[in-house]
């Protein structure tokens, strides 16, 4: 599975946000790297070489090592380069970054995926229920500058791709991210003066664009 | 950081793999605490205000303050009690206990309920994807991440064992009460007998509910889910389990788990 190759590569795929979650830490740490764009329609033998089980990106190879699933590829760029850490050093800390960054996991992103694909009753469940996610992730935020305290962190590297993807959920179901949560939208622009997060997050219309592709390929219109 | 045991308080379900994992990281690591029975169909104030988000078991209090999320605790055991350390040290070989542990909980915990879950055709269908991951998990065994070891941890115990092993038991136990065979000694020879081998550690021997008890509770679960199947037009699992006085949990693909906590 390994290959003989040194130095770094990312098998990623441009609009990904678990990708992001990757190139934001490698940015953080300054790790030069090689980016190699996927076309997940057509995978690519390297992807499936290093990532048989699930086959998806991102993967992280380094020495010819692939890593995968974004969060672990992000704690195991945090525990090899170790300058700028990205998680807390006290075990409790720890233990509420992991949680909340695996809350993002589980909830950000399927929620937002139904936020576009469906439509009527169950859209307005689906931006309910994104609404309360955002809510409790504003409040787990509090008044700090990050979710990290004054250091951008686990969490804020986890949530921050998905910011790129507010527009699209606000326009698909209509309604306004900084209306419920302002303190959010505020800790993202703060992120966005990140040169790290910056240079690897898209513009939100650009994303927009993506998801109208996306609803016209799976046919809703 | 060593602190006084006596300030350790477990919340947790008799027959939660997700609380044995957390129990028996603690007995590994020599720690005394306070276990507090959770009754899953009637959630405690504790319950409620230490995990508000997911309510549900195992929750570590430690010094008062809570640690969810039975892979999250087990890391924070092993960082807060640097003893008998059950996370590898290398940052490649945790990131390939991370992945394997998130495995077990994303892929082979909801195929061993959907086997639990499901019947006939269905049953058999899930089956077969149980037998799909065990195999994924064998080869590592056999010729990968973890060739040649006793352990997935090495010549002890880790917390890959923790994570695989407690919940490998429901395996067995699915195997006798729907007569299915997902633990194939002869299609997964080094998993079956590192569960064997698992299954007989002191510590492990301490945490696992009799067998007895562990049938019983199936068998009477698996009736409840039955009748209930027959007599609601629905087929998803999620409205037989929400009815159900059981410890099943609804995942995201609404397979029942018969593990852990709670979202019923």
């Amino acid at each position: 599975m390994a290959t003989a190759e040194k130095g770094v590569v990312l098998l990623d795929a441009w609009v990904s946000p678990f990708g992001q979650r990757c190139r934001i830490a490698l940015a953080e740490k300054a790790v030069e790297y090689e980016y190699s764009e996927q076309n997940l329609a057509d995978k690519s033998p390297l992807l499936l070489k290093v990532n048989p089980i699930h086959k998806k990106i991102p993967v992280l190879i380094h020495d010819g090592k692939p890593v995968c699933e974004s969060l672990i590829i992000v704690q195991y760029i945090d525990e090899v380069w170790t300058k700028n850490p990205l998680l807390p050093s006290d075990p409790y800390e720890r233990a509420k970054a992991r949680f909340w960054a695996d809350f993002v996991d589980k909830k950000v992103y399927e929620c937002g995926t139904k936020l576009w694909k469906l439509k009527g009753e169950a859209q307005q469940e689906a931006k309910k229920e994104m609404i309360e996610i955002l809510k409790l992730l504003e409040g787990e935020l509090g008044d700090k500058k990050y979710f990290g305290g004054e250091i951008f962190g686990f969490v804020d590297v986890a949530l921050v791709p998905f910011t790129a993807w507010f527009y699209a959920y606000e326009t698909c179901a209509n309604f306004s991210v900084e209306a419920e949560c302002p303190k959010l939208v505020a800790w993202s622009k703060g992120c966005m003066e990140r040169e790290s997060v910056a240079k690897s997050l898209h513009d939100p219309h650009k994303v927009y664009e993506f998801v109208c592709f996306l609803k016209k390929k799976f046919g809703m219109e | 950081m060593e602190q006084s045991p006596s300030c350790l308080k477990l919340f947790g379900s008799w027959a939660s793999s997700y609380t044995h994992r957390v129990q028996l990281a603690l007995k590994l690591k020599g720690l005394e605490f306070e276990y507090v029975e959770e009754d899953l169909t009637n959630k405690s104030p504790s319950l409620l205000l230490y995990n508000p988000v997911y309510k549900k078991v195992p929750i570590l209090l430690h010094l008062d303050r809570p640690i969810i999320e039975s892979v999250i605790i087990l890391q924070y055991i092993d960082e807060t009690w640097t003893d008998h350390p059950i996370m590898p040290i290398d940052p490649y070989e945790r990131a390939i206990a991370r992945f394997w542990c998130h495995f077990a909980d994303d892929k082979l915990g909801p195929a061993a309920g959907a086997v639990f879950g499901s019947s006939g055709e269905e049953q058999k269908a899930a089956v077969c994807q149980v037998h799909e991951n065990l195999k994924l998990i064998e080869a590592e065994l056999r010729e990968g991440a973890f060739k040649g070891r006793r352990f997935f941890g090495g010549d002890k115990i880790g917390i890959l064992d923790i994570v695989f092993g407690c919940g490998s038991y429901w395996l067995a136990v699915f195997d006798e009460v729907m007569e299915v065979k997902l633990v194939d000694p002869e299609a997964f020879p080094l998993f079956h007998a590192w569960l064997r081998d698992f299954e007989e550690q002191k510590e492990v021997k301490e945490i696992i509910p009799a067998i007895d008890r562990l049938l019983e509770y199936a068998r009477g679960i698996r009736q409840l889910m039955l009748n209930l199947k027959d007599t609601t037009s629905s087929t998803s699992t999620s409205t037989t389990t929400a009815t159900a006085t059981t410890v099943a949990t609804n995942n995201s693909n609404n397979n029942v788990v018969i593990e852990s906590s709670t979202s019923v």
